[in-house]
């Protein structure tokens, strides 16, 4: 029999007795519709996480730092490399090697310290952070009220939310509402502040034989002024794990270079052999796409530096995931399988019911094949109709599930979230799937049905 | 002994000490015992005996719904016993035509679709298939019932609907298992009039298990008489050759 024909056959011996067939095809329906809707969150929170993840621009940070400092983020590291006495000093020219590493999209020093702003005659001390210009771009500074530095070295600064806040004497209270940016950049935006500051300069040599005694670097520190001009006020938190963040004042990175502002980490510059240039603390390389980050990170090893990235965070947080697909795949494949012996019993007792058919049609000369693929249509016919149901049907949950969760989020005072998403692979995947079980299941009862005896099936009524 | 007198054709269908035995528990049925017959194409044999005689089962053994349990039934030269089950299909589509006591057409289609089944089975192009059925119950009488379901129909036209289906791959032979056993006299003669038309306008070799001497003599070329599965009389059978209404046999 021509393929045509066997599945028009097939339909219309479902449509003979549609209520046992429907519940049959609602089994499936259901089995599809629960691995779908399973699958489509877990998809959905992964991509929702990755989000998360990839705003916080960590995956695609090293941070590098020397290994003559004295803590290191690894300890194999510090084992395995050089002395750090003999390591190479994190300074500009490491820097520049650094940044022209393949896949590396920058590398910038992280410049920060502590300093004091006057603003409206008052002093305030809080921690000042270089930002790369490339931060522009950067979504993390998404909701920021004003606008970012007009270039590289302009004197503005941007401030974070809760200086913000602070400068205009509204320090939040417990449990009452945080002022919204909006608000707080009003009053701000264009204003002036003033940094005092300690600068870092080089101490001309006196004499030849002076420089040579020195065991390290001299160096004069003065105090000095500058006034910065504010021109944005972002919603960043400052204790995130994002390196740039956590400070409350942003000014332009080259800015702060060029101001030679006296680290913390200079004091030890005076007593080690790393001769004139100022080293870094530490140098945060960003890298083309989180996929590379394992060769970045080694190729600085090799440099000799220590480095750190959260890749192996992310490796566990996919492995997570990877999991909880697998689990949600196999609580969906479970009602699927249910279905599957639903399925199974359908076409058996198909066969009983139509055994005497199946002793006609052999008479009038149906052969095996046949009889075989008749009933193998019919399961796949139920298996289509099945998995196209089950799909809209876990589509409608997954939307759902997405609505009610929306509901609760914005009760909570929180942004809406996708944390549901059905892909075209899982579309098709999942009636595939659906087609493929339910053949698995008419398998059995089809070639029940060829080996019937004619003979037999005729004399039964 | 064997049909001497009937064998003025080729001989279509031969049988040779062909045996088919059931084991029913412990006890074997010897259905068929040690059968040799020859049947020339064109001739219409009825099979006649009581039931359980065996007649039954070699018809199932001819019309290859059934395997020998040894011996041979050869139609024309190829012995069925060694055919396939695919084989066997094959030779169930196109060579042979059965119609049976209880009408056996299937249910839940209407009857052009049950005409059109065989034409499915042997992948005759969609198009043609209507035309075909169509012509095929035309020809019983019924082109009036082409939509309707056989529940709805009587057991005359429902047998007739069969025979149309039976002829509709034009087979050589036509293998009826009381074919007016379900029916009324005056219905019966009607089918067997179709029958023996086929007969002898289309050249089909009949064979017709039956229990009724009187029918058997009425149509039949030839009796070939069974009990407990063996041939116990074969006898060629003068009759009127004639389509029209019966005169002379039958009570």
């Amino acid at each position: 029999m021509k393929t045509y024909d066997m599945a028009e056959l097939a339909v219309r011996n479902l449509r003979e007795s549609i209520l046992r067939n429907s519940l049959t095809t609602v089994g499936i329906s259901v089995g599809v519709a629960s691995l779908v809707a399973m699958l489509s969150l877990g998809i959905g929170l992964q991509q929702l996480a990755g989000r998360r993840l990839q705003k916080s621009g960590l995956f695609d940070t090293v941070v590098v730092t020397s290994r003559r400092d004295l803590r290191g983020f690894n300890r194999e590291q510090e084992e395995n490399g050089p002395a750090p006495a003999e390591s190479p000093a994190l300074n500009e020219d490491a820097r520049q090697k650094i940044a022209q590493l393949p896949n590396v999209l920058e590398a910038y020093p992280d410049i920060r310290f502590i300093t004091e702003l006057h603003y409206a005659d008052k002093p305030y001390l809080t921690m000042m952070a270089g930002l790369p210009f490339s931060a522009k771009s950067n979504d993390a500074f998404d909701g920021m009220q004003g606008s970012f530095f007009s270039s590289e070295t302009t004197p503005e600064v941007i401030l974070q939310k809760s200086f913000a806040a602070q400068l205009l004497g509204k320090t939040p209270k417990a449990g009452s509402e945080e002022a919204s940016v909006t608000d707080l950049a009003k009053p701000l935006l264009g204003k002036q502040l003033t940094m005092r500051y300690a600068e870092r300069t080089a101490t001309p040599s006196t004499s030849q034989a002076e420089a040579s005694n020195s065991a390290g670097t001299a160096y004069s520190v003065i105090s000095r002024e500058v006034t910065l001009k504010i021109v944005g006020v972002c919603d960043l938190d400052p204790d995130s794990m994002r390196g740039q963040a956590r400070a409350r004042v942003f000014l332009p990175l080259k800015l702060a270079q060029n101001l030679h502002v006296m680290q913390p980490s200079d004091l030890r510059d005076s007593t080690n052999m790393a001769g004139g240039t100022p080293a870094f603390t530490t140098v945060e390389v960003h890298v083309k796409s989180p996929t590379q980050v394992q060769t970045v990170e080694d190729a600085i090893k090799k440099m000799g530096f220590n480095t750190f990235s959260i890749v192996d965070a992310t490796r566990s947080l996919r492995q997570f995931f990877a999991v909880l697909d697998l689990f949600l795949g196999i609580f969906g494949s479970l009602a699927l399988a249910v279905a599957s012996i639903g399925i199974i019993n359908t076409l058996v007792m198909a066969i009983l019911e139509r055994r005497r058919e199946i002793g006609i049609m052999k008479a009038i000369g149906a052969s095996d094949g046949d009889v075989k693929g008749l009933f193998f249509a019919e399961a796949g016919v139920m298996g289509v109709f099945g998995g196209v149901v089950g799909v809209a049907l876990g589509w409608t949950i997954g939307r759902v599930i997405n609505l009610g969760t929306n509901v609760y989020l914005k009760r909570q005072h929180f942004p809406p979230e996708q944390i549901w998403f059905v892909p075209w692979w899982l579309v098709l995947g999942a009636i595939g799937f659906a087609i493929v079980v339910s053949l698995l299941s008419g398998l059995y009862p089809a070639s029940r049905a060829a080996r019937l005896d004619p003979v037999q099936a005729l004399r039964y009524e | 002994m064997p049909g001497e007198s009937n064998l003025n054709g080729s001989i279509a269908i031969r049988t040779e000490n062909l045996c088919r035995y059931y084991t029913m528990g412990e006890a074997l049925i010897r259905a068929v015992d040690g059968i040799s017959v020859q049947i020339a194409s064109g001739e219409f044999v009825a099979l006649l005996g009581t039931s359980g005689s065996g007649k039954s089962s070699l018809l199932n053994l001819i019309a290859g719904l059934d395997r020998p349990t040894s011996g041979t039934v050869v139609v024309q030269k190829s012995d069925l016993a060694k055919f396939s089950r695919e084989e066997l299909a094959k030779y169930r589509l196109h060579t042979v035509g059965m119609v049976f006591q209880s009408f056996n057409l299937i249910p839940s289609m209407t009857l052009l679709e049950n005409v059109e089944l065989p034409l499915r089975f042997a992948e005759v192009d969609r198009g043609k298939r209507e035309g075909l059925a169509k012509q095929a119950l035309e020809r019983v009488g019924l082109s009036a019932r082409l939509r309707h379901r056989p529940t709805e129909l009587s057991g005359g036209e429902q047998q007739r609907a069969s025979l149309a289906r039976a002829l509709i791959n034009q087979p050589q032979f036509l293998l009826a298992d009381e074919p007016t056993g379900n029916l009324d006299s005056q219905t019966g003669t009607e089918i067997m009039n179709f029958i023996r038309e086929f007969n002898e306008t289309l050249g089909m070799t009949i064979i017709m298990v039956t229990h009724e001497r009187a029918l058997a003599e009425r149509y039949a070329s030839r009796m070939i008489f069974l009990a407990d599965g063996k041939l116990i009389g074969d006898q060629s059978n003068a009759v009127s050759t004639s389509t029209g209404p019966s005169h002379g046999g039958g009570l």
